[in-house]
């Protein structure tokens, strides 16, 4: 993968025309300090626009606060729907916080508290009356290390059905689940065993499963492969590639490579001064790992730094 | 080398030679390994000591008198004496301490680990939980005497018991006992990693389907070993029933029916044993006896706890 | 649960408003548990009520001469109150004499010295003899310990109550506490500072005295604390061996019997009769519990400060 910069033209493909000042891709040589990239502050909008029919997630000026800590800085940007969407960036930028107050996992932490707006077909997921439970429901997430339920594999994936009620033929249920996270022929015949008892990454695509059981809109993905071997990691994303037909797909990884092989769209978080982390930049991956429009982009994504 | 001054510093190959020679090359630290050694069979041997007395001096008394000495009554007579009362009346205090203090200490332990915010009355309440479990037992006799003898004693042992029921020892024990149960629950709630909760709301279950589901069966093991080890402690306590009136000396009423029971006087096999601890020395035989039962009594349910928790412990 | 379809571009708050009926069963639950959490602080409440109402019925009627006068007859009308703190005091102080070397010595040679097969062997003993009832220590203090030990110290003691005994009863009752919390401070001490000392060619004596006591001083602080506190609020080993049930006079003499404010309550309340009304024995009782009760309680906090620093440098 190269990184080819041009001389003088704003990026555009992908990207929607800023208000603000024309962010400018320069050759290395000629860019200075002055020109150096400020944060998406005052109007100046780093996200992506999609057409009203194809927007899962609209982030509105979002920021999320531990206590008195802001770690997330005014994000706006938008989801597209069955496409996996990448949130890249440092250690330490946030990108875990973010994808956390997609689903509201960060309710669960006492001081966490946001301000913007996170709207999800529409709805403000932390409006008055909005259940966090029926929110987690829609949106699942799968976790960095993989966690699956010390009880049988089939109970695993059964428990999410099972707290939401759900009155239909179990045994199908879970089969499709498994299928869909291509791990039934694995497992099919152990399906009462542990399933602690399996390896990384079947442990990983049976949360996989688990997620996909309560039949939801949206997978949340938080470093799923790093704790998993590459053979491992391959497979998670093929299965992402299929799971995006059915689900949207937000992954966030700190693995470059994985967000430039696996993603349609990448968005660019780093941290700013304050320690807080703010959006650079997002566009399709291609745009962004080829053309990127931001200087800290590039440096980011030629190693330079992080 | 083997002169090296104690005041400079060593060089490398002594400090390995002296580590690698362990104590024997120094008088000081073998007296210290010594010393301590000496101390800890001390203890041990104290143990040993108590127990071989207690068990030449009991054992032959219970060989002597078998059964009976489990079943008689107290009474006035050494040979006549035994402890069947105070067994019946250990096993119903036990009863009382599992129904009430388990649910509630329980429950207590999960607010404090599952529901409660980081708050000043989160800390309060945990705070007084673990200064309550450091009050010494004969305070919660006090209460039990002031508040379920006095103050509710025609409800709780009306008649002829003035308020000194069974009841009213239940209860007590009960109180005692709580602050434990909260401490050991609240311990094994916290050792359920976190992965497993934030998997559990991940898929959106709520958090008393988490609580349910997850969390209690993962720390049950620990939680039942807890409680058991509780009861065990409630069940060799002594200072508190005395002060709640459980008989010293001698009773001889039966009772019809559960409520004249519970409402009735009793007594238990600490009691028991401090009692005839203080009757003339024609008792003591009988003392040994009693204490026999009661240490087997608790050595069998300490067994039965560490059983337990061997068993169920890391079953994924 | 309805399959969420992905053809519907907008949604309204009522979509994720979940189940109501799942809702209130939450609030329910939730309050319940919130219940029996409180009920802890009732209790405190309710020991600390009970205690104040008689106690103060006796402090405020009690003649204050009476209070210093030399003895504790309650029968009489005697409260000396330093009596009986005199009485704890000793037997207490005795307990530690005995307690503090072995539980002390037990605790360092088990986290320091000790293999892990030693460990695991010893550990479960020591927790046998923490298991003891107090009414079997007593017995044992008063058959065994007094005509043995105490007998070969003091002279001519009388029928064998002597608080030297029940001193050294309380003081077995307690050396597991205190080897127990002691071991765990010192156990939770980071190997690198063991390390640290060896590869410096210190020997393990100096490394546990110098290196490992020092740094987790602050638990076996903790731990002497709690086995004084309970020291102090032990009642039965007193109440058998100590003598002293009509009442006493001032004594630290531990070759002779004595009666501490634990013993002293439990001879109050199994007196012949429930002394109620008329004299003050009554609520003197609940005075003397109340005391114990404030004794105990500012020892365990100041013990818990302690403890509570340990958790912190580590």
């Amino acid at each position: 993968m190269t990184v080819r910069t041009e001389q003088g033209s704003a990026a555009d493909a992908g990207t929607e025309a800023p208000e603000g000042p024309t962010i400018r891709v320069m050759a290395t040589q000629e860019l200075d300090e002055a020109e150096q990239i400020a944060p998406a502050a005052g109007g100046q909008r780093a996200g992506m626009e999609f057409a009203d029919d194809d927007v899962v997630f609209e982030l509105d000026d979002l920021s999320c606060f531990y206590g008195s800590f802001r770690a997330v800085r005014d994000i706006t940007l938008e989801v597209p729907r069955n496409k996996i969407t990448a949130i890249i960036g440092p250690s330490g930028c946030g990108k875990s916080t973010l994808l956390r107050s997609f689903n509201r996992m960060n309710d669960l932490v006492d001081s966490a508290h946001i301000s913007g707006r996170i709207l999800y077909h529409g709805v403000d997921l932390y409006a008055d009356g909005v259940d966090p439970v029926e929110v987690r429901r829609r949106i699942g997430m799968v976790f960095q290390k993989p966690n699956p339920f010390p009880k049988s594999i089939y109970d695993n994936v059964a428990f999410g059905p099972r707290v939401a009620g759900y009155r239909g033929n179990m045994d199908e249920l879970v089969e499709r689940s498994l299928r869909r996270a291509a791990i039934w022929d694995e497992v099919k015949d152990k399906l009462k065993s542990p399933g602690t008892a399996l390896s990384g990454g079947q442990q990983q695509r049976l949360c996989i499963a688990r997620a996909i059981a309560v039949e939801p809109d949206v997978i949340l993905m938080d470093e799923p492969c790093s704790a998993l071997d590459p053979i491992a990691t391959l497979k998670i994303e093929e299965l992402m590639r299929e799971l995006k037909q059915n689900y949207t797909i937000v992954i966030v990884t700190h693995n470059m490579q994985q967000a430039a092989r696996a993603s349609d769209y990448t968005a660019f978080l780093t941290m700013g001064d304050d320690r807080a982390g703010y959006l650079v930049e997002m566009a399709a991956t291609q745009e962004l790992f080829t053309r990127p429009t931001n200087r800290l982009t590039e440096d980011y994504i030629t190693g330079r730094f992080g | 080398m083997a002169s090296t001054p104690r005041t400079q510093a060593i060089t490398g190959a002594e400090a390995v030679r002296r580590s690698l020679e362990g104590d024997r090359s120094d008088w000081r630290s073998m007296g210290f390994h010594g010393l301590l050694v000496t101390l800890l069979v001390l203890t041990l041997g104290v143990l040993a000591w108590l127990l071989s007395v207690v068990f030449v001096n009991g054992v032959p008394v219970l060989a002597e008198r078998g059964v009976d000495f489990l079943t008689s009554p107290l009474a006035a007579q050494p040979d006549e004496a035994g402890v069947g009362q105070a067994i019946a009346g250990s096993l119903w205090l036990m009863v009382f301490v599992a129904v009430i203090s388990f649910p509630l200490g329980i429950g207590a332990a999960v607010y404090l680990e599952e529901y409660a915010r980081d708050s000043w009355f989160t800390r309060f309440v945990n705070t007084v939980v673990r200064n309550l479990a450091g009050v010494p037992s004969i305070v919660y006799g006090l209460l039990g005497l002031a508040i379920f003898v006095v103050a509710l004693g025609d409800i709780v042992g009306p008649g002829s018991a003035s308020g000194r029921s069974l009841i009213a020892g239940g209860l007590t024990m009960a109180i005692l006992v709580l602050p434990i149960v909260i401490i050991t629950s609240a311990e094994a709630l916290r050792a359920v990693p976190g992965s497993i909760r934030e998997a559990a709301f991940g898929v959106g279950a709520t958090r008393w389907e988490v609580v349910r589901s997850h969390v209690l069966p993962y720390a049950a093991p620990g939680i039942f070993t807890g409680t058991i080890l509780s009861m065990a402690r409630a069940f060799g306590e002594t200072a508190p029933l005395v002060l709640v009136g459980a008989v010293i000396g001698g009773f001889n009423v039966q009772y019809d029916n559960i409520v004249e029971t519970l409402q009735g006087r009793y007594t238990a096999l600490p009691t028991t044993v401090y009692d005839w601890a203080r009757k003339p020395p024609s008792f003591e035989g009988n003392v040994y006896a009693a204490i026999v039962v009661l240490i087997v009594v608790l050595l069998l349910v300490n067994a039965l706890a560490i059983y337990l928790r061997n068993r169920f412990e890391r079953r994924w | 649960m309805t399959a969420t379809p992905h053809t519907p571009r907008r949604l309204a708050v009522s979509d994720l408003q979940g189940s109501a009926a799942r809702r209130r069963r939450e609030l329910g639950v939730r309050l319940l548990f919130l219940g029996a959490a409180s009920l802890s602080i009732v209790i405190s409440l309710l020991i600390i009520l009970s205690l104040a109402g008689e106690a103060w019925t006796f402090i405020s009627q009690v003649d204050p001469a009476l209070l210093f006068e030399r003895g504790w007859f309650p029968r009489r009308d005697l409260y000396s109150l330093q009596t009986i703190v005199a009485g704890t005091l000793t037997v207490a102080g005795i307990g530690m004499l005995v307690a503090a070397p072995l539980g002390l010595g037990a605790a360092v040679y088990l986290s320091e010295y000790a293999s892990p097969r030693v460990r695991r062997t010893v550990k479960p003993i020591l927790e046998i003899l923490a298991g003891i009832p107090s009414v079997v220590l007593g017995y044992f203090a008063l058959r065994v310990i007094s005509p043995t030990i105490v007998d070969q110290v003091c002279p001519g003691t009388t029928e064998g109550f002597n608080m030297a005994a029940a001193g050294i009863g309380v003081g077995i009752l307690i050396t597991p506490l205190i080897a127990s919390v002691a071991e765990d401070a010192m156990y939770a001490v980071p190997r690198s500072l063991r390390e640290a000392s060896y590869g410096l060619g210190a020997r393990k004596r100096t490394t546990s005295l110098r290196i490992v006591v020092p740094a987790a001083i602050s638990g076996i602080v903790a731990a002497l604390i709690l086995g004084l506190s309970r020291g102090i609020g032990e009642t039965m080993v007193v109440s058998i061996a100590a003598g002293a049930t009509g009442g006493s006079l001032f004594s630290v003499n531990p070759c002779e019997p004595g009666q501490t404010m634990t013993a002293a309550m439990t001879a109050l309340a199994t007196g012949s009769d429930q002394v109620r009304g008329a004299t003050l024995a009554f609520p003197s009782l609940f005075f003397v519990g109340l005391l114990l009760f404030a004794f105990t309680l500012v020892l365990n906090l100041v013990a818990d400060r302690f403890v509570r620093r340990v958790r912190i440098r580590y």
